[in-house]
């Protein structure tokens, strides 16, 4: 049975950080399962939590009034779920939901946000590593906006 | 080694194949069954100049099952006038056809190792008949993917085939869409995702890509930066095209001629062409 | 080694038998001769068709002709036309196609190019019929119309006495000597006697000489000839820089010169069409009203066309920046990667007839000098 700490040494976002402050991170982690169609968070909600999904599929949505859930992207095993700790005014963009069981670290966003700024060695090597994840998110999104599949004009 | 079959005497006059079967894929886009009356030995990946009588004529590349070559099968976007005129044809009708004409997919060069096929909307349709071969000759290949990326659900091309396809224990199938409602329960994001996530070996993959060359510029990267060799990424290329020869110099893609020098390239190939821009 | 054909002599005057000979022979003759102020390639009946008396002055994006005030029979250089005017025709029907109770059949077209004698040919044009032998024949489908008006021509070349405005064959390695590919070439010699010196590039031209009666040359002949030739080569106004050409080209498709010339360049498409090697054509379909009959043509192309490059949603080349850029590096770089020798030979048309004045030589010659600087 991997504990908390086993995992984080295992993932790429942690990947640059020293062995030694892993059982740091893995202090503000628990497992925290999800049963389908649970929210993992709300949009509005304060971002005090991110969650590394460990197994199964999360729906990111955003409600739209007259529209109901827009769709916004599926994320799986390995992916973090919520990005919004990390910035002022930390909160919560979009909606997700677990699509069947979903198995995640959570972690406490404020608790590691401390962290980090009592150690920036830390923190930047976090902060380069979700740096990164946004950066991929940002292109994956650019190129779903410019809607290479429709038919030419 | 690619082959490339039937050199023909004439190769400006086209045959003429009775339309047997049409099938409503998309909104846009059809798929002719014609009848050539004889074996139409084709290898996946290579085209056919399909001429409708007096409108024009458009390079289609064959999407049918090379084993079966009494059926030539062609999927058509409706995107221009000869296209839709194509689409346009009922049971009976005839097509001009000539061909078959282009480099093929490396089907030899990629047995014994992994198979990742990577296909974005239409370009399904010109990676079918790799797929079908893949499946008839599943022993010679390792794990073998397929990674269908469309704008949503409904609009994913041959999507009951490919639910058929993913139901088979002996090849990895992933779907994903651009946008979907929120009922959707599969994958909505890029294709480049399911390529980033996907237990291939990369250092024994062959890669087959097709679809929008932005498609495919980002599925590449995608692949070389996980590690597959860029003589082993493979995409298909499209150009204009008016004689499919090498003769009327349309199809020029730099130094290559889509027509005879591809349209499946690989990528160590074409790298450098793959980042000028209006090329 | 081939073997030394030995150079013959005949007067000017006798010119007008060698045509006497070809026409009873079954050749129609097709040379030059002043039309519309240029001098075109058109048929010709004998020597007093030919443009006697006249020289051209070219220079970019001009072209005018003006009397020499002697009689040389073929005293200028060449003209808009070129010899694909002949062999690879402006418009050409390939095939009919008629519909009748739901069964198609197709025809091809009988080729109908009678057995013609060029008159006239330069060195640079015997280069470009070579290149555009590998070009339309030498591939895995040959162009079966070329190959069918390519079989029935012969080729009366002419060595070039002095270089036009705008050549630079000599840089080419493409003149002003021909050096094969012809039956017969001449060389015409004013000084000491109007004449020709003969050299027979086959037995179909030395079967011609011998008919002719033509006598062997003298040592003064032949050294009168290489004069002519080596005046033609010293007078040319400009050359290309060929060695490291092509790899210079593909590594500089952003450099800002297309930019520049992209200002200048009006995709007119003029220079593709006098270009004696460029090839591109397209595939018309021309139905009948009824529909019942179709006919296939192919006809001339370029790649300066807003749609040459039409996919799907739009081309794929849609500014002159980028059209430009293609004519340029497929004639003098990715030719090579296709076909094994560049696509130019030096005959200047496509700076004569450039309304812009646009210079391959210097376009090239720009991209070059900037590298050098970095």
């Amino acid at each position: 049975m991997k504990t908390i700490q086993d995992l984080i040494a295992e993932h790429a976002i942690f990947r640059d950080i020293e062995p030694s402050r892993h059982a740091l991170i893995a202090g503000c982690g628990r497992n925290r399962p999800f049963v389908n169609g649970e929210m993992l968070m709300k949009e509005g909600d304060d971002a005090n939590e991110f969650f590394v999904i460990r197994k199964g599929k999360v729906l990111l949505s955003i409600h739209v009034p007259g529209r109901g859930d827009l769709a916004v992207e599926t994320l799986d095993a390995g992916e973090i779920v919520g990005l919004s700790w990390l910035f002022p005014p930390y909160k919560v963009q979009f909606d997700a939901r677990a699509i069947g069981t979903v198995r995640t670290i959570a972690f406490d966003g404020a608790c590691l946000r401390g962290k980090c700024d009592r150690d920036p060695v830390m923190g930047y090597a976090l902060m380069k590593r979700f740096a990164q994840v946004m950066t991929s998110r940002l292109q994956a999104t650019r190129l779903r906006m410019l809607d290479v599949y429709a038919s030419a004009p | 080694m690619q082959a490339r079959l039937n050199v023909r005497a004439d190769p400006t006059l086209p045959e003429f194949f009775r339309v047997r079967k049409r099938r409503r894929e998309l909104a846009d886009t059809w798929t002719l069954e014609l009848e050539p009356g004889r074996p139409f030995g084709f290898l996946p990946g290579q085209f056919n100049m399909l001429y409708v009588f007096g409108v024009g004529e458009v390079p289609i590349s064959i999407s049918g099952d090379p084993a079966n070559p009494e059926v030539l099968v062609h999927t058509v976007r409706a995107v221009g006038k000869t296209s839709q005129a194509i689409c346009a044809l009922r049971p009976g009708a005839m097509v001009g056809v000539r061909g078959p004409y282009g480099i093929s997919w490396p089907m030899n060069e990629a047995a014994g190792g992994d198979v990742v096929v990577a296909a974005g909307g239409i370009g399904l349709a010109p990676l079918r008949s790799a797929i079908y071969h893949l499946m008839a000759q599943r022993e010679r290949y390792g794990r073998v993917f397929l990674f269908c990326g469309g704008r949503s659900p409904e609009l994913l091309l041959y999507s009951a085939e490919v639910r058929r396809w993913r139901s088979r224990f002996d090849i990895e199938v992933e779907v994903t869409v651009d946008s979907a409602a929120s009922q959707w329960r599969g994958n909505l994001g890029v294709v480049t995702k399911l390529i980033a996530r996907a237990g291939f070996e990369p250092s024994a993959t062959t890669a087959l890509v097709c679809g929008p060359e932005i498609m495919m510029r980002f599925a590449v990267t995608e692949l070389v930066s996980r590690g597959v060799a860029p003589e082993r990424v493979y995409v298909s290329m499209e150009r204009n095209m008016k004689c499919a020869i090498g003769l009327c110099g349309h199809c020029q893609y730099g130094p290559q001629f889509i027509c005879k020098d591809g349209p499946v390239f690989s990528y160590a190939k074409i790298e450098r062409q793959f980042k000028v821009r209006e090329l | 080694m081939s073997k030394m054909p030995a150079l013959h002599v005949f007067e000017a005057g006798r010119l007008g038998d060698l045509f006497a000979a070809l026409h009873s022979d079954g050749w129609k003759l097709v040379g030059p001769r002043v039309r519309d102020a240029a001098i075109v390639y058109d048929e010709i009946g004998s020597p007093s068709d030919l443009p006697a008396g006249w020289t051209d002055e070219q220079a970019p994006g001009s072209y005018r002709l003006r009397q020499r005030g002697d009689g040389a029979l073929f005293g200028y250089a060449v003209g808009p036309h070129s010899w694909k005017r002949y062999l690879f025709p402006p418009a050409v029907r390939l095939w009919t196609a008629s519909r009748a109770s739901g069964k198609v059949s197709v025809n091809i077209e009988p080729g109908d190019a009678p057995a013609t004698a060029f008159v006239g040919v330069r060195a640079c044009e015997l280069a470009a019929i070579a290149i555009q032998d590998k070009v339309l024949l030498g591939g895995a489908y040959a162009d079966s119309d070329y190959r069918a008006r390519r079989d029935r021509i012969l080729l009366i070349a002419v060595n070039c006495g002095q270089a036009g405005g705008t050549c630079f064959c000599a840089s080419m390695n493409t003149g002003p000597k021909a050096q094969g590919g012809f039956d017969i070439s001449l060389t015409e010699i004013l000084d000491g006697g109007h004449r020709f010196v003969a050299e027979a590039g086959s037995e179909r031209g030395a079967a011609l000489l011998q008919r002719l009666g033509a006598a062997a040359a003298a040592p003064g002949d032949e050294a009168a000839a290489e004069k002519a030739v080596a005046k033609a080569a010293a007078q040319m106004g400009r050359s290309l820089q060929t060695d490291g050409l092509p790899a210079l080209m593909q590594r500089n498709a952003e450099h800002p010169r297309w930019d520049q010339v992209a200002q200048r360049c009006l995709a007119c498409s003029n220079c593709t069409m006098v270009c004696p090697t460029c090839f591109c054509s397209s595939a018309e379909d021309a139905p009948d009203l009824p529909l019942v009959k179709a006919e296939r043509w192919r006809r001339w192309d370029s790649c300066f066309t807003a749609d040459f490059s039409y996919i799907h949603g739009g081309s794929v080349r849609p500014t002159i920046r980028s059209r430009y850029r293609q004519w340029i590096t497929h004639k003098l770089s990715t030719w090579h990667d296709q076909f094994g020798t560049s696509g130019c030979v030096g005959c200047g048309r496509c700076i004569t007839w450039c309304p812009s004045g646009i210079d391959i030589t210097e376009e090239a010659r720009q991209i070059r000098a900037s590298e050098a600087k970095t």
